[in-house]
């Protein structure tokens, strides 16, 4: 695995996803100034992290879209290459055109901090081949905009083309109003591109990989795209 | 040129902030109130002195960063 944590200024959880991808696979993740136009060379996985990028001005994510380093992390996706955008990452994959939808302002207004289970959608992408389909994992979120919005037919087209990804649940891994912490439409929790190699999630799987702080249940995304690069160099 | 950019949620896109100020507004007694929608006002100044030219940067603005034409509209006017 060669991994590039994109670095945009506001962002906090970019030590945390390297360090997650370094406890999983072994192999460091390299650190990409915004501001840089090129990847590294070899990149073959891409981490949008999360955070606060700009500040959340103009819109969450708005501005780090239009980094100069986008359009090299667009041409990786284009070419097939593995996106992995988390929380603020997501929403800046949204304004990049990487990923349809948007990601609004929490149906109750209140930024949410708390462990949240996610149900995995399906267990047969470069994310998810550690997970088993339905399984309820154990994550937690922190944001104040994550309720996943998209219009009729996109959604139509996500859901039909199995492009959900995880979607909120309880513990038991059953849907509800009360284990949907956003109002997210349909409890969409994360979702993939067409191609199933970009995948957007607002839950921070990467902050659970150590029993020390919760869980180990985040172990599995890095164990999947571990897997899945091994294959294929 | 000082023109005026307002970027507004398009009809039928939930706005929570939209609605919190509804409910504010409703509790302090302010009377009348049916709904209230949240948006964004951007004044920009224009070296251009063409109105056209500067209709035409500022729409190329609008649909590259100031407004997510996903889930919003903007309505552009020059003022001066």
């Amino acid at each position: 695995m060669r991994a590039a944590v994109i670095r945009f200024p506001g962002i906090n959880r970019d030590d945390d996803a390297a360090r997650a991808i370094r406890l999983v696979s072994g192999r460091k993740a390299e650190l990409v100034w915004h501001a840089d136009t090129a990847l590294p060379q070899g990149t073959d996985l891409v981490v949008l992290p999360g955070g606060f990028s700009y500040g959340d001005y103009l819109r969450c994510g708005a501005i780090a879209a239009r980094a100069p380093i986008m359009e090299a992390v667009r041409t990786h996706a284009a070419k097939g290459g593995l996106v992995l955008a988390i929380c603020n990452g997501f929403q800046i994959a949204c304004e990049a055109g990487l990923l349809p939808g948007v990601l609004m302002r929490n149906a109750q207004l209140h930024f949410v901090c708390r462990f949240q289970h996610l149900r995995v959608e399906r267990d047969d992408t470069p994310f998810t081949n550690a997970y088993r389909q339905g399984q309820a994992i154990k994550a937690c979120v922190a944001h104040g905009e994550g309720n996943y919005v998209a219009d009729d037919a996109t959604l139509a087209r996500l859901e039909a083309e199995g492009r959900i990804a995880f979607r909120y649940c309880d513990a038991q891994g059953r849907l509800s109003d009360e284990a949907n912490p956003n109002g997210a439409t349909g409890a969409i929790a994360g979702i993939y591109s067409a191609n199933l190699r970009v995948l957007g999630l607002m839950p921070h799987l990467e902050n659970l990989v150590d029993p020390l702080v919760g869980g180990t249940d985040g172990r599995g995304l890095f164990e999947s795209l571990t897997r899945s690069l091994a294959e294929t160099v | 040129m000082k023109a005026r950019v307002t970027v507004t949620l398009k009809t039928g896109v939930l706005d929570p902030q939209g609605k919190a100020i509804e409910g504010a507004l409703k509790s302090l007694g302010v009377d009348g109130v049916d709904s209230v929608r949240q948006g964004k006002i951007f004044d920009i100044e224009i070296g251009s002195l063409d109105k056209g030219r500067a209709e035409a940067t500022l729409k190329d603005a609008c649909e590259k960063l100031l407004a997510n034409t996903v889930i919003e509209n903007y309505r552009i006017e020059v003022t001066s």
